[in-house]
């Protein structure tokens, strides 16, 4: 089945999933009060949305200049830059530098850059044992599912889920759901792999150019643990991640935190920048950053559309967003779900996820909430732009298209046109409604539609300027 | 019409407020803006709108020219084909001093979205420029240009806003719907759970994913039942039509209403 075709099937499974739905209300609910009470604690929220658009435009304009400037002062304290081009060449390099190191098992943060070169499958397939150490990660691996979420990867589960797979998979108590015994129970599984494993893959937040530094938040401390006790450290990231001035992470820590989770600051915030010197007692001996391009600096191209590489990853335009909340994240099958997800996927993977533009009212939430002002859903329109100039539509789209644009060249045809098919659907008898015999199918199937009206306005208007006798129309409202 | 052109009061629209809006001499020329979808699927709205336009002493002018903003086709990425229509609208419409339209989201069109479309073509960039901010959706009209909120329209009903999405995120109209509300006797006006929710309409959205669309909708409907109204008023007919088709089909007694439709109802 083509990506399309399997979209709009799980999404209208998913659409119809009551108990689905009222897990997500809830989380979300959750989330909308942190946020809320968050978004408070800033002067003046959105002024800060503003610079921080600034900055990242700003970044993402010269970025070039920017990271080339990271990797001459990260080089210079001893880390290695890779530059990949494409998900095949970063997989490429982590291997490799997990074969020279002899690494049998390797320790995760969360990251969805290495969800986006299935980096985890990659390690399996060369024999290496990947452990995801965020929890919720670790959650949807133990399940074998990809995050549902780009913050938080295990929103569709209940305590209750997560209680019975623990039972199953790591023995604890069948009876046993209280949080705190269930992270115990992960935390006791991971502890080990920590100390045991080979090399440590984190993802980054931010990379910043003047100082050479990468930036990591996180509220678990396995992160810290990755890059800390391997001997071997991988960051892999995208090349959008970055920020010009280690200032610019006084806004954006809290910016991310806030929109992200609803938090003041997440709890443990890192910089790293190198691997262990000589008389450091800890820290990795190696430090490998993974630089990934994989479509974006054709993204980086079109100066319309640049504006998606701002994205921080902070996950707030998928919670507003009508459509995530009703389909879910794994509908999408995609890296990143959600308006994000929606806007950018046609333009890193290609036409086969036209559809996903498609499949949005336009509402506009996501940009409202987006913390660096992304025009999402301006955004979504665009991408609908090139499907279309492509000639990637389908044959029926185009004739409705073509037939409207026929239609609304000349007035009168226009108005003959409408009065035809009032006509044809005003023939249409009241046992059809929502049958297959229905013309309205694809409407009438979940919605009643009004009876078309006897006379459009412009009659109406015509007959009562000709003179006061006309008759009144019958209503159907 | 050279004179009525040259007078301040047509040029500054806050000197408008000034001026009764029962002295038909002083009152605005209105241009009819009916969407295609009212001229074709709700003309009763168009018929409520000049009904209340009239009573607030407009003269009121429907360009039989008009057919269609182009927004079925933009939305759905055919950006020739949409700005075609684009100029044929923009010649219809050229010269109007006000153009009044019942749809927040085919205002947005005109508003937001032409600017973008003519990007690149001098003449048609400059044409949008003069037509384009002459716009305005039917509350934002009465309230702002006209400087009017209390119609004296009667209406002893409970009644809950929808905010279109247009309307509320490309346009930034909230509160006009409200004020106007607010002035009808008898009406209580009520704040829904989410009432600034998508209804999940879309336009091909909903038939292209008809399941999704009509979830999105229950959960309007949802929150409208829960909130024990009896009308939903909103801004935008396919808003309406959307939570409309949704609400038929269910054994509540809420029904939907044009913004428009409730004034000149209340004014009868």
């Amino acid at each position: 089945m083509n990506p399309a075709s399997r979209f709009a099937r799980a999404a209208a499974s998913a659409a119809g999933d009551a108990e689905l739905a009222a897990i997500l209300r809830r989380n979300l609910a959750t989330y909308d009060q942190a946020v809320a009470a968050g978004r408070g604690r800033f002067l003046d929220w959105e002024a800060a949305r503003r610079r921080a658009q600034a900055v990242k435009r700003d970044a993402i304009a010269h970025l070039d200049r920017y990271l080339e400037e990271f990797e001459r002062r990260i080089t210079a304290r001893g880390a290695v830059v890779h530059w990949a081009a494409d998900a095949a060449a970063a997989r490429a390099v982590i291997l490799a530098l997990a074969a020279r190191h002899g690494v049998r098992q390797v320790v995760k943060s969360k990251s969805m850059v290495s969800e986006e070169i299935h980096l985890r499958e990659a390690f399996e397939q060369a024999g290496i044992a990947a452990l995801e150490t965020d929890l919720g990660e670790y959650i949807v691996q133990l399940r074998n599912e990809p995050p549902y979420h780009i913050v938080t990867p295990a929103m569709h589960l209940r305590r209750e889920h997560i209680a019975a797979l623990f039972h199953q998979r790591l023995g604890t108590p069948a009876s046993e759901t209280s949080p705190e015994a269930l992270v115990r129970a992960a935390r006791r599984e991971m502890r080990q792999r920590f100390v045991s494993a080979g090399m440590g893959v984190t993802g980054a937040n931010f990379l910043i150019a003047d100082h050479g530094l990468v930036a990591i938040t996180e509220n678990e401390g396995n992160a810290r643990l990755c890059y800390s006790l391997p001997p071997v450290q991988v960051v892999l990231t995208g090349i959008e991640k970055l920020l010009p001035r280690l200032d610019d992470l006084a806004l954006f820590w809290p910016l991310l935190a806030t929109a992200g989770t609803g938090q003041p600051i997440t709890c443990y915030s890192s910089l790293l920048g190198g691997p262990r010197r000589e008389n450091e007692p800890d820290g990795p001996r190696e430090l490998h950053i993974v630089l990934l391009d994989n479509g974006r600096s054709r993204v980086l191209a079109d100066a319309a559309q640049r504006e998606l590489l701002h994205c921080i990853r902070c996950g707030a335009c998928l919670n507003a967003c009508p459509v995530f909340q009703t389909v879910g994240g794994h509908a999408y099958a995609t890296t990143y779900p959600g308006p994000i997800g929606a806007a950018l996927t046609p333009l890193l993977r290609g036409p086969a996820y036209d559809h996903l533009a498609y499949a949005t009212s336009l509402c506009g939430a996501c940009a409202e909430v987006c913390p660096v002002r992304i025009e999402i859903h301006h955004q979504l329109l665009r991408d609908r732009g090139h499907a279309a100039a492509a000639r990637r539509r389908g044959w029926s789209e185009r004739l409705e298209i073509a037939a409207l644009a026929w239609a609304a060249a000349r007035p009168r045809r226009f108005e003959r046109a409408g009065r035809w098919a009032r006509a044809l659907l005003r023939r249409r008898p009241d046992a059809v409604d929502g049958t297959r015999l229905d013309l309205l199918r694809p409407w009438t199937r979940y919605r009643q539609a009004p009876p078309p009206p006897p006379q459009a306005f412009r009659e109406w208007w015509r007959r009562r300027a000709a003179g006061p006798a006309a008759p009144p129309p019958e209503k159907n409202a | 019409m050279d004179r009525r052109r040259r007078s301040p009061l047509r040029r500054n629209p806050r000197l408008v407020l000034w001026t009764s809006v029962n002295d038909a001499t002083r009152a605005p020329e209105v241009a009819l803006f009916i969407p295609c979808f009212v001229d074709q699927v709700t003309p009763e709205i168009g018929r409520d709108l000049v009904s209340v336009l009239e009573r607030l002493g407009c003269r009121l002018r429907f360009p039989e020219g008009q057919t269609c903003c182009g927004q079925p086709a933009f939305n759905a990425g055919y950006r020739s084909q949409a700005r075609a229509m684009m100029r044929h609208f923009l010649d219809v419409f050229d010269g109007a001093e006000a153009i009044v339209c019942p749809s927040g989201s085919c205002t947005a069109m005109a508003r937001r979205f032409y600017a973008e479309l003519a990007a690149g073509e001098a003449k048609l960039e400059e044409q949008a420029r003069q037509v384009c901010p002459r716009v305005y959706e039917f509350s934002e009209f009465v309230v702002r240009r006209l400087g009017v909120v209390d119609l004296g329209a009667k209406f002893p009903h409970r009644v809950a806003v929808h905010d279109g999405c247009h309307m509320l995120r490309e346009l930034r109209l909230k509160q006009e719907p409200r004020e106007l509300l607010r002035r009808v006797e008898g009406l209580e006006l009520v704040e829904i759970e989410d009432a600034e929710r998508c209804c999940g309409f879309g336009g091909s959205f909903s038939i292209a994913y008809g399941m999704v669309s009509e979830a999105m909708a229950a959960r309007k409907a949802d929150a409208l039942e829960a909130s024990g109204v009896e009308y939903v008023a909103a801004c935008d007919p396919s808003c309406l039509l959307q939570i409309g088709g949704v609400l038929a089909r269910r054994p509540g007694r809420v029904r939907t209403l044009h913004l428009a439709s409730l004034l000149a109802r209340g004014l009868e």
